[in-house]
């Protein structure tokens, strides 16, 4: 079967430990996590990851399975890019003098829909959030410049379909 | 001191940490552990001191051992197997008796002593981090730095290991809060919101089910451990004559219907009997109940049972569609499912089709058994062996057995009576499991016959654990099987690598005066003329009792089914 990228939301407690137990799943199925989000969810005291990984439906299949198994999660979803609305944040810190220097630089953030979030006397932050291929993009319009440092979220991700996690709660 | 406390008070009282764990065992119903003490687990023990009339611990050899014992003793008892060890080298013996006890849904709580709270993380002596370590081969684990914490954690511990699917969980207390006051009241758990330990089956998985089953012309049951687990031997017997459906068992499953029974099959898998992995490729209808298709059992998956409709009953919905893809998945516990289907299932026979196992049957006992358990060529088989152990201990004994060899000669052919009587390493195929987990299983079923099956290799891996049975006075009957090799990666070298016997020839010591250390009754035989007297003898004394057979150093163990093969491609030679 084809692999194909797949975003995994997680619901689970906020306990010490459950990061390793689900990053463990797949370790010993040899995938690479390409990209993880913890944060809260829409439910008080429940954490929501946001995994990304690219492999086959069947191996989602037996993941999410074997997420959901450990104690401490409560469910567990896979999806589609298709399926998701989901974006990245990333953030570019670019030496001041080029804003004045290189007029080209103010273009470029207006055409990517960028925000400057920050200006000091030595440098600026720029600030995207969207598709990775959009930050891709900013990347290699501003690298010619010179990017003195670059970082980028791990996806989030909110499904088309509902997640019917209060009620599941409600149900146990 | 002592008895000041009832154990599930509900005033609560100010006690140490250490002394709120034992109440926490003692609330649990736990009255033996198996373990080995330390530095940072040293409080507890000092309350296992005082507590002694009503927690027995077991010093094994080697914390190991202890984990393997708490294995036999659940495996045997159906209750939960404790075990204690202190930090660091301590805790990272458990990991080989976690993962055995994972991948057999083995119902286990294992504590482990760790450095204070404040020592966390500063590679203090004897630090280790057993839970990151013990993460992927426990169901749960959890590190305690509060006394506070005890009760409810260990609560839940009980609670974890035994429901559901059982397995191992793993419980880190640090030697702060085993000195730390703390109110105690003990509550059992009964609910985790995260945790669904038993789904309930739909009405509609049973009904469709039924249908598929009723209407079946060659249908065939595997059954695993599932049915031991849950407690369903006697539903699944009746499901099984009820429908007339010819049933095999995994090496997991083994016992839970009797040998005997005339529609008891044999095994599936790598050196299951030929039937049963034959006709697993002609079923029209494959039910399988409380086992995961292992890799094992199923060969090939490619080529395993595309012909037939599956029913999955399954207590793991991890499990479903994992690796054989379900018609109709049951997912809930056994029993529960068995007792909902059996009134829906229409009394049927099967003789045609019973019969095509009885055929490849007779096969397999002409080229196979035959010569297995009556060998008239010079040389004692292991076949032979497990014969006369049948009848000498009336079919009624637990069997143990460790890994390789000797392990599936001894499920092929020992005879069961009793469900729980079979307790062996299947999943992870640890070698010197045997011989602990029967001192577990002896003291788990006292009033039973446990006899011990292991390998020349084996044995000496867990050999320590003679000095458990010796300080113990435990009477394991423990039966080495000595070929002088690894005797399955030596037949695996004769097969798949031109017999280049690359360090599997064993230089073997005198394993009777070694029992004759520790004060156990020995003998050793390689005549078969001595045999019947020999393990008539093992089998008639009343205390521990060793007893070597040295048998024929090359037998293959045959059928087998090599890896990557389909299942109908079985091998009788």
């Amino acid at each position: 079967m084809e692999n194909a990228w797949y975003t995994i939301s997680v619901y689970s407690e906020n306990n010490v430990g459950l990061l390793n137990r689900i990053s463990g799943i797949f370790l010993k199925r040899h995938i690479n996590i390409e990209s993880l989000n913890v944060s809260k969810s829409e439910i008080d005291n429940v954490s929501k990851f946001t995994i990304v990984v690219f492999t086959t439906p069947n191996w989602v299949y037996n993941i999410v399975g074997q997420i959901e198994k450990q104690i401490e999660v409560i469910k567990v979803f896979s999806h589609t890019d298709e399926e998701t609305i989901y974006q990245e944040s990333a953030l570019f810190k670019v030496a001041s003098h080029l804003l004045f220097d290189e007029r080209e630089i103010q273009n470029i953030i207006k055409d990517t829909n960028a925000q400057i979030v920050t200006v000091s006397r030595e440098f600026f932050v720029i600030s995207k959030s969207g598709r990775r291929s959009e930050i891709d993009t900013l990347y290699d319009l501003l690298k010619p410049f010179g990017i003195m440092q670059f970082v980028r979220s791990g996806r989030i991700a909110v499904s088309k379909a509902e997640m019917q996690i209060s009620l599941l709660l409600k149900g146990y | 001191m002592r008895n000041r406390l009832n154990s599930t008070s509900i005033s609560p009282t100010r006690i140490s940490g250490a002394e709120a764990l034992i109440h926490c065992l003692l609330a649990e119903g736990v009255d033996l552990i198996y373990g080995y003490p330390g530095g940072a687990i040293m409080p507890v023990y000092d309350e296992l001191f005082k507590f002694q009339d009503q927690l027995t611990h077991i010093l094994t050899r080697h914390e190991q051992g202890a984990t393997h014992a708490a294995q036999g003793y659940a495996r045997v008892s159906g209750r939960v197997g404790v075990a204690i060890a202190t930090s660091g080298p301590g805790a990272t013996n458990l990991v080989t008796g976690l993962a055995d006890a994972q991948i057999d849904s083995t119902p286990m709580v294992c504590i482990t002593g760790q450095v204070s709270r404040h020592l966390l993380g500063t590679d203090a002596f004897q630090e280790t981090d057993i839970i990151g370590i013990s993460t992927p081969v426990t169901k749960w684990n959890y590190q305690i730095t509060y006394a506070a914490e005890i009760p409810e954690i260990m609560a839940k511990a009980f609670y974890i290991a035994k429901s559901g699917r059982p397995g191992p969980v793993l419980i880190d207390i640090t030697k702060n809060a085993q000195f730390e006051l703390l109110d105690f009241t003990y509550t059992p758990c009964t609910y985790i919101r995260s945790y669904k330990a038993v789904p309930k089956h739909s009405r509609e998985s049973i009904e469709a089910a039924a249908k598929i089953i009723n209407s079946a012309k060659k249908p065939f049951i595997i059954f695993g451990q599932g049915v031991i687990l849950s407690q369903a031997e006697s539903i699944f017997k009746a499901f099984v004559e009820k429908s007339g459906i010819p049933a095999a068992w995994t090496i997991l499953g083994l016992s839970a219907l009797e040998t005997a029974h005339p529609l008891n099959v044999g095994m599936v898998g790598m050196h299951g009997n030929y039937g049963p992995n034959m006709l697993t490729n002609q079923c029209d209808v494959l039910i399988a109940v409380g086992m995961r298709f292992d890799d094992r059992v199923t060969g090939n998956l490619a080529t395993y049972a595309k012909q037939a409709q599956v029913i999955h009953i399954e207590i793991d919905p991890a499990e479903v569609d994992k690796n054989v893809k379900a018609t109709v998945a049951i997912v809930g516990d056994a029993k529960a499912s068995l007792t909902d289907l059996l009134p829906l299932i229409e009394k049927n026979t099967h003789e045609n089709w019973l019969q095509e196992f009885k055929t490849y049957y007779k096969e397999e006992y002409k080229t196979v058994i035959e010569g297995d358990l009556f060998p008239t060529k010079p040389g004692l088989t292991m076949g032979e062996v497990i014969r006369i152990l049948n009848e000498k201990s009336e079919n009624k004994a637990v069997i143990v057995t460790d890994v390789g060899q000797h392990q599936m000669i001894a499920c092929r052919y020992a005879h069961f009576t009793q469900t729980k009587s079979n307790i062996t390493s299947g999943g992870l195929g640890t070698m010197g499991f045997a011989l602990p987990a029967a001192i577990g299983a002896k003291m788990g079923a006292p009033d039973r016959e446990v006899v011990a099956i292991i390998g020349d290799g084996g044995y000496q891996m867990t050999i320590q654990e003679l000095g458990t049975i010796f300080q113990n006075k435990t009477a394991v009957k423990i039966l080495v099987l000595n070929n002088g090799h690894l005797g399955m990666v030596r037949q695996w070298q004769e097969l798949f690598f031109e017999s280049r016997y690359a360090s599997t020839v064993m230089c073997n010591p005198n394993f009777v005066k070694i029992a004759q250390g520790y004060d156990i009754t020995a003998e050793s035989v390689s005549e078969r003329h001595n045999l019947e007297e020999a393990i008539a003898k093992m089998i008639a004394h009343k205390g521990p009792y060793f007893l070597e057979v040295c048998v024929e150093n090359e037998h293959n163990v045959f059928p087998m089914i090599a890896t990557g093969a389909s299942v109908s491609e079985i091998r009788l030679k």
